[in-house]
């Protein structure tokens, strides 16, 4: 165990460093931040330019910016916005709430909606309900989520005024933005429950626990899941990661004040700390969910627990 | 032999079932009756598993229709037609009143929940036992099927028990409600003989204490032999004959049934014999059982010229478990000092259970794993002093035919290329008509035609695909095969054909046989001379009748006794060998034994313990 959590720390830094090195290194390729803070400020001079790169550290080279992050991240401080001087710490402190709990509101509303229909469609293979659920999904994964999301602000919001269009408001306001994520993710988790599932119950211990005279229910829910389960949480620690990504477009729809948002500002302000700084933040959570992952494979598999 | 006067327990009345438009059972009526073991065999596709699966309405779940007859059973409320219940009741009588144990041991527990938990569900479930009271009644229930240590077993997970604990724990929880009726669908045929030995007098043991009932599904006429009141025997979805096991075997009367019963390899049926013989085989044409084929001493061994292959002190091991720093802790001890020799023309057969190391000799000759220690040499020169040409060139002398015939050929490539490939990897012959000439020719030699080369792997049986491996295996004109089980998944009356296909190529063409295998009486049949081996170690080694006649080592004798004979005169309480096979894992520094060999008599060698 001991071994296999230093392994992982090391893994973690590599990525860490990685995907800021990348990040760091591009943003700096969009252009001036100094420009960008003097639009629109009339006469500016040169000296002022470089007056305000001084202020920002950004008369610094590369290399030592990057290391003055990097020195950042283990102290914990990201330093500050460049639009406003807030602590990039204070900004992510807020957003992150909310993302993670629109993100895990999403994926649980999806698990709570595929497992069931995935395991009937297995269990109703190439009949009618197995159709139907297969084509629904396949609809479902047709839509691309920011036009989903304009439908449903249309009709929930506008036609009829039921939700709330925009903003992080209570519960009505989780309904629409976990909804436009929840049913693309839905529509590939049934698919992937169905398959697995047909896997499992081909099973010998599956014909086994009906010749106990156990009634359909246990045997599906108790003997079969169990066992889908290692596939099943793979896919659901990678479908996180890939959740966190897409946030950003169904954020920005619904105005919801989390690391999406705070991400596209920062891009266009050439908002160098908070950008940087979110990256971390998110590469870290994908590290997180994928050794919680690797975790969960012991917790549901007694085969793997005996050999790690 | 058991023919109570009562009623039968259960009674199968013109049952036919289909699956979709195919008929897989016509017209099928036998009878059970409480304490009475009924047999019923036949060879893959005769629908004898269908049968069992109907019985507990199992085969519902898999489509099946059951167009006519009815399957009558005494439940504890009366005698009921089992085809009208319902789902849910026919839920109360599975488990309860008829239970099942299946015939792969290895996949029949759920790998994610302990013995215990599996256990003591089904009492839970039919005797509204509490947890507590349940796991106390699976301990007892362990002990009753004789596995040690059964208070730490039920916190095991399946992965952590061999094959037999496995079938052991499938008894177990199929008597937990004491049923009237245990269908037991081939539960020996995954396990070693000395295993089997073990699970079969259990079964009758507690059918004797219990009164059960029991249908045996099989294919092993063995086993038929030494454990059937009466047999059914099952060909093409129909019985085809009935009655008391000792009628059947003494006086078959249906043509399916004698020529399934001259198909069968006897142990002991070749005392006094030399040589293996080439024996005629009884076939079915049109409907009428006819002997085809002749008889012939197999005197092909050429013991006066050098070996073809020589194996001297063998060592191979495999690293498994390895310390928080990488370092080896545990090795697979596969082999440990194995030597022989192979002559031109001789078949010499390596016996034993599983973990004996018998398929990593091979797979070593055939430059599939590299041997730890010792030295393989073919044609009198060293494998370790060959180029890597001469090692290729190795590959074409030396074939190599696997057990399963269905994941040894490409399906997705034609039979014809697969046939073809030694050839051109080996440059034997450039020309592509000239090859398809000879791939036709290997076809028609091993029994099927040359228009079957256009064709894939899945449109063939079993039986013709272990026949292309076979041809396919000819194709580089090779000097020795070695043959890895490869009789082990094909049906009697099958494996009996290409037992003869093999003698026959052994005449023609002087071809030496490495025959890895695990059945004593096919070993009896076909070898010149047999090396029994346990754990990695060759415990006797001789001439076929030194070790059928005099064995002389313990295990070797332990070995022979387990073997069911098929004929029901010779029912013998099967030799009791208590335990399992040890494991060949061994910590680092452990090293086992290693036994002298002592030659008792010309060519006879036996281990001695040092």
């Amino acid at each position: 165990m001991a071994a296999f959590l230093i392994k992982r720390l090391a893994q973690a830094i590599f990525v860490v460093i990685a995907v800021t090195l990348t990040v760091a290194f591009a943003i700096r390729l969009t252009g001036d931040p100094a420009l960008m803070l003097t639009q629109g400020a009339g006469s500016v001079t040169e000296a002022d330019l470089v007056k305000i790169r001084e202020g920002l550290g950004l008369n610094e080279p590369f290399f030592v910016q990057y290391m003055n992050f990097l020195k950042g991240i283990v102290t914990l401080d990201f330093g500050r916005s460049f639009l406003g001087g807030t602590p990039v710490s204070l900004l992510i402190g807020k957003a992150l709430p909310a993302t993670l709990a629109l993100a895990f509101t999403s994926l649980f509303v999806s698990i709570v909606i595929s497992i069931p229909l995935g395991i009937k469609a297995a269990t109703a293979r190439g009949k009618w309900a197995d159709q139907m659920i297969r084509i629904l999904s396949l609809v479902g994964l047709s839509f691309p989520n920011f036009w989903l999301a304009t439908m449903l602000v249309l009709l929930f919001a506008i036609a009829l005024p039921l939700l709330p269009p925009s903003g992080m408001d209570g519960f009505a306001s989780f309904i629409m933005p976990a909804v436009t994520m929840g049913v693309i993710l839905t529509a590939t988790n049934v698919r992937l429950v169905r398959t697995t599932m047909l896997e499992t119950l081909r099973s010998q211990y599956i014909m086994v626990a009906r010749a106990k005279g156990l009634s359909e229910n246990v045997v599906l829910y108790k003997h079969a899941l169990r066992n889908c389960a290692i596939p099943l949480i793979t896919y659901f620690g990678l479908q996180f990661g890939g959740l966190l990504g897409g946030i950003v477009v169904v954020e920005r729809v619904f105005n919801w004040p989390g690391m999406g948002t705070l991400a596209f500002d920062a891009v266009g302000a050439r908002d160098y700390p908070v950008l940087q700084a979110v990256i971390t933040v998110l590469s870290l959570m994908i590290i997180g969910i994928n050794l919680l992952v690797d975790i969960a494979y012991g917790l549901v598999d007694p085969r793997i627990r005996t050999e790690g | 032999m058991m023919q109570t006067a009562s009623k039968p327990l259960l009674k199968v009345e013109g049952l036919s079932v289909e699956f979709g438009a195919s008929r897989v059972i016509d017209d099928l009526s036998f009878s059970v009756s409480s304490g009475q073991t009924v047999a019923i065999v036949g060879e893959s596709g005769s629908g004898k598993s269908v049968t069992s699966l109907s019985v507990m309405r199992l085969a519902d779940m898999l489509g099946a229709n059951f167009p006519a007859g009815r399957i009558l059973f005494g439940t504890s409320k009366g005698e009921a037609d089992l085809l009208r219940l319902d789902q849910k009741t026919m839920r109360g009588i599975r488990g309860k009143e008829i239970s099942m144990i299946f015939q792969e041991p290895m996949t029949s527990l759920n790998p994610v929940f302990t013995i215990g938990d599996q256990v003591a569900e089904i009492l839970k479930l039919h005797e509204g036992k509490s947890n507590t009271a349940a796991l106390a009644e699976a301990k007892r229930l362990l002990d009753m099927v004789r596995l040690p240590d059964a208070a730490e077993l039920l916190t095991r997970y399946p992965h952590q028990l061999s094959g037999g604990m496995r079938q052991r724990v499938m008894i177990a929880m199929a008597l937990a409600c004491k049923p009237k009726l245990l269908i037991a669908d081939e539960p020996t045929t995954a396990l070693d003989v000395t295993i089997q030995a073990q699970i079969l007098n259990i079964l009758r043991d507690l059918q004797k204490d219990l009164g059960t009932a029991i249908i045996f599904i099989t294919h092993d006429m063995g086993v038929v032999a030494e454990m059937a009141d009466d047999v059914v025997v099952m060909w093409k979805g129909k019985a085809v004959e009935k009655g008391a096991a000792l009628d059947i075997f003494d006086k078959p009367a249906h043509p399916y049934t004698r020529t399934l019963l001259s198909a069968v390899p006897k142990l002991g049926s070749m005392t006094g014999q030399d040589f293996p013989k080439r024996l005629p085989l009884m076939v079915l044409e049109d409907g009428e059982p006819r002997l085809a084929g002749v008889e012939r001493v197999q005197d092909t061994a050429r013991y006066s010229a050098d070996p073809l292959l020589s194996v001297r002190d063998l060592v191979v091991r495999f690293d498994i478990k390895k310390s928080f720093l990488g370092k080896v802790t545990h090795r697979v001890h596969a082999v440990e000092k194995v030597s022989f020799d192979i002559h031109p023309g001789e078949t010499l057969a390596l016996v034993g259970e599983s973990g004996s190391g018998k398929s990593t000799i091979g797979r070593t000759i055939q430059q599939l794993q590299k041997a730890t220690a010792g030295n393989v040499s073919f044609a009198g020169k060293s494998l370790s002093d060959m180029t890597s040409a001469e090692r290729h060139r190795l590959r074409q002398d030396v074939q190599y035919i696997f057990q399963d015939p269905f994941a040894s050929l490409d399906p997705r490539k034609t039979v014809g290329f697969s046939i073809a490939e030694p050839i051109r990897t080996h440059g034997l012959i450039h020309s592509d008509k000239e090859i398809a000439t000879t791939v036709d020719a290997l076809l028609e030699r091993v029994g099927l035609t040359s228009a079957h080369a256009r064709r894939y792997p899945h449109e063939f049986s079993g039986g013709q695909r272990q026949r292309i491996c076979i041809a396919r295996a000819l194709a580089s004109n090779p000097k020795l095969i070695i043959a890895d089980e490869a009789l082990s998944a094909l049906d009697v009356s099958i494996q009996a054909q290409i037992i003869n296909l093999f003698m026959d190529l052994q005449q023609e063409r002087g071809l030496a046989y490495l025959f890895i295998s695990h059945d004593m009486a096919v070993v009896e049949k076909m070898s010149h001379r047999v090396a029994v081996l346990y754990l990695g170690q060759i415990m006797e080694f001789g001439y076929r009748r030194q070790v059928f006649e005099t064995p002389s080592h313990d295990y070797t004798r332990r070995l022979l006794s387990a073997v069911p004979i098929a004929d029901p005169r010779q029912r013998k309480q099967l030799a009791a060998i208590e335990g399992d096979i040890p494991s060949p894992v061994r910590a680092v520094g452990n090293e086992p034994v290693r036994y002298a060999r002592e030659e008792i008599a010309p060519g006879h060698f036996v281990a001695r313990s040092a």
